[in-house]
């Protein structure tokens, strides 16, 4: 609180004064669920600070440059527990920051994105990948540097279209986001060449994921499972829910790869991603958070830092001014991902390379070779702009 | 060398082409934690010497006789006796040093500290740190005014040049440029500082009394996307007349007339063009290929490639005894 007041007392000097040598102070909110979703792998289990130690290092950042600059940036964390009002909670948090930070489901983004509209927040999707967001439902002041289930499911459906894996095994889970993604991988199929040649469904009857004899359950279940497919190169697996993506590797009954939600995932970020200077990112990330970084606080970080390269070249704090920079044209930012990256101005997508791991290694990064567009090569993964259907309003 | 002179003559050679004097170039190889010792008269690579982890930045030293390379992943600068062609000590840089510079008296050595957000300070003949000097996220390109009175430094996340004053060891001015600044050179009257933005594409002309950036240079190549157009490594010719870039995956070096700051002709050469280095006659610049392991030489007045020879692996940085 004391911190916040002598910002605001900096933040006032600095408008009123051009001589003011107190920093502008620049307020980032984050706000997310309180605790933590169940993976199938121990170690996939997110950390309590996933996505916020990235907006941390970010702030980092974001000071040493604005030593150099005049700026002061501060961060505040909201989460919401089971019940909250997360309007309340976001109109609390956007009292002192001008930008917001978001790791929300789709539903909860769009009532803070409408209830926050007249005020000038700047929201950025950090978490969610639902196509609906960037098209039908999309904001104006909504910026996302997630990617889209389209873009992923895009980005590995070239690498398998490159290697010739054209016959593809689709099996899809039960939930909601398991069928998004399914959605998603079929659009891919027919965008690039590749075939389903069937589609099972996996049932979540419930039950522990862990377990202190799974193991051995598992390894008679999945073979059984995948048993009597027509021929396929690949199996595409649709579980976002955690369900039974991880059990399929070594345990199809055809020896088969598998990708999508496990054996080879596409992610906009991983702790093994170590090219185009990455190491030196992943070494201050670790310094910082005494773990390894995530695809979410890449998220994270990419949104702060977003910020910080619109108040240093625009020299501004304004959350308009900034806004529109971003917005605008001449808007782009480095992310260790080997290009500039850019917003599709038609919906505030942000273009991004898509990694592609084995939960150990970089396995390809797509775009692919020859993956060809007028605009940007980044264009070819997700929906484009003549097929979209966003107004931004 | 007269012999060279008599094969030449005797097997009809065109006398325009005539043998240049040999010279030693020593080439840092990121992947394979060698350098390459390259024979300017043979174009051969002579000797693979096995340095640390990660080398990347490689220079000289003023007297020509040593080679000093940062070797990021052991966190220190070896040193490689040009006679022996060994490493024979090592400096105490910071964590994760990439590039440096040193002063015109070859006395002090400015060390680039990536991990830490620090430029570190070197007495090169005590071979003792004199200290730290706090600048932008990942400090990277470094260069110093021909007077040797300011120290420039790139940081490539913070995307700003810093302007140092090596007297008090003090940030006199931050200029900021486009995104992921990697190289900086001075035109050799001081008149301005030129600086390459890996991400943003461009070449920043800084000013370097007024601290502004006076103009850009702009790359263009049909049929090749703009994100792959990379500017890194720049060389300028003593007359400063014309500048190089080398442009990362576009395989190409720029040629670009640095009165007007447009580019005059691409150079296709090897894949993912990095650094570079002329020979002291300036005869030819030799450029190093990271993807297709190898470094293209250019002739410089004829403003083609001549030659291209294979390296280790992710040829990085390369230095040419004075």
């Amino acid at each position: 609180m004391i911190r916040w007041l002598v910002g605001l007392i900096g933040w006032s000097l600095a408008a009123t004064s051009a001589l003011a040598a107190e920093p502008a102070m620049i307020g980032v909110g984050y706000l997310g669920i309180a605790g933590t979703r169940s993976t199938l792998s121990l170690v996939e289990q997110p950390a309590e600070n996933d996505g916020v130690a990235g907006a941390r290092l970010a702030i980092e950042d974001n000071n040493t440059t604005g030593k150099f600059t005049g700026q002061r940036f501060a961060l505040e964390e909201r989460r919401i527990r089971e019940g909250e009002d997360v309007v309340q909670a976001a109109t609390a948090l956007a009292e002192k920051n001008g930008f917001i930070i978001a790791d929300l489901p789709a539903d909860a983004l769009l009532k803070v994105a409408d209830a926050l509209r007249n005020r000038g927040t700047l929201l950025f999707n950090a978490g969610a990948i639902d196509e609906r967001l960037r098209e039908v439902d999309c904001r104006a002041n909504v910026i996302h540097t997630a990617p889209t289930r389209a873009m992923l499911a895009d980005a590995l459906g070239q690498y398998l279209v490159w290697k010739q894996w054209k016959r593809w095994l689709l099996v899809v889970g039960s939930h909601d986001e398991d069928k998004l993604f399914a959605d998603a991988l079929r659009r891919t199929a027919t965008r690039f060449g590749a075939k389903i040649v069937q589609e099972k469904t996996f049932e979540d009857r419930g039950g522990a994921r862990r377990t202190d004899s799974g193991v051995t359950l598992i390894q008679r279940q999945m073979p059984v499972f995948t048993q009597g497919a027509p021929a396929y190169d690949v199996l595409v697996a649709a579980d976002e829910s955690e369900v039974f993506g991880a059990y399929l590797p070594y345990r199809t009954w055809d020896p088969r790869p598998v990708a999508g939600s496990a054996g080879l995932v596409p992610r906009s970020w991983d702790a093994s991603q170590d090219q185009w200077g990455a190491i030196q990112m992943q070494n201050r990330f670790i310094k910082l958070n005494a773990r390894r970084m995530t695809a979410l606080d890449m998220q994270a970080w990419t949104a702060v830092r977003m910020i910080g390269e619109a108040t240093s070249r625009t020299n501004s704090g304004d959350v308009k001014k900034v806004a529109d920079f971003i917005k605008g044209p001449d808007f782009s930012v480095a992310a260790f991902k080997g290009t500039r990256l850019t917003l599709r101005d038609w919906n505030l997508q942000l273009r991004q390379p898509i990694l592609l791991v084995d939960g150990r290694m970089v396995v390809s990064v797509s775009p692919q070779e020859g993956f060809l567009h007028q605009v940007s090569e980044l264009d070819t993964l997700g929906y484009d702009r003549p097929e979209s259907k966003c107004k931004l309003k | 060398m007269l012999r060279i002179w008599r094969v030449g003559l005797l097997s009809g050679l065109a006398l325009a082409a005539a043998p240049a004097q040999a010279f030693v170039a020593y080439v840092s190889n990121e992947k394979s934690n060698t350098v390459s010792v390259i024979d300017t008269d043979s174009w051969t690579v002579t000797k693979t010497i096995k340095v640390g982890q990660r080398p990347r930045g490689i220079e000289f030293t003023r007297d020509g006789k040593f080679v000093m390379v940062a070797v990021g992943d052991d966190d220190t600068i070896q040193v490689i006796d040009a006679k022996t062609q060994a490493v024979v000590d090592s400096l105490p840089s910071g964590p994760d040093p990439e590039l440096f510079a040193q002063d015109a008296a070859g006395k002090i050595l400015y060390v680039a500290n990536e991990n830490d957000n620090t430029v570190t300070v070197i007495d090169l003949e005590k071979r003792a740190r004199l200290g730290d000097i706090q600048v932008g996220v990942e400090p990277e390109g470094m260069t110093i005014s021909p007077d040797g009175k300011i120290l420039i430094n790139t940081s490539e996340t913070t995307n700003m040049a810093h302007f140092i004053d090596t007297a008090s060891r003090q940030i006199v001015a931050n200029v900021l440029v486009d995104a992921r600044p990697r190289f900086a050179e001075f035109k050799h009257d001081a008149s301005e500082v030129w600086v390459s933005s890996e991400i943003g594409g461009t070449v920043s002309v800084i000013d370097p009394q007024k601290h502004e950036v006076i103009g850009k240079v702009t790359f263009e190549i049909p049929g090749l996307r703009k994100e792959a157009i990379q500017p890194v490594g720049i060389g300028m010719t003593r007359d400063d007349k014309t500048a190089f870039v080398a442009l990362g995956p576009a395989n190409r070096v720029a040629i670009v007339d640095v009165a007007t700051r447009k580019v005059t002709k691409y150079l296709l050469v090897g894949q993912r063009v990095w650094h570079m280095a002329f020979t002291p006659d300036e005869k030819y610049l030799l450029t190093t290929n990271g993807v297709s392991n190898d470094v293209s030489v250019i002739d410089v007045a004829a403003q083609k490639v001549i030659k291209t020879i294979q390296v280790g692996e992710l040829p990085w940085g390369i230095t040419i005894a004075p």
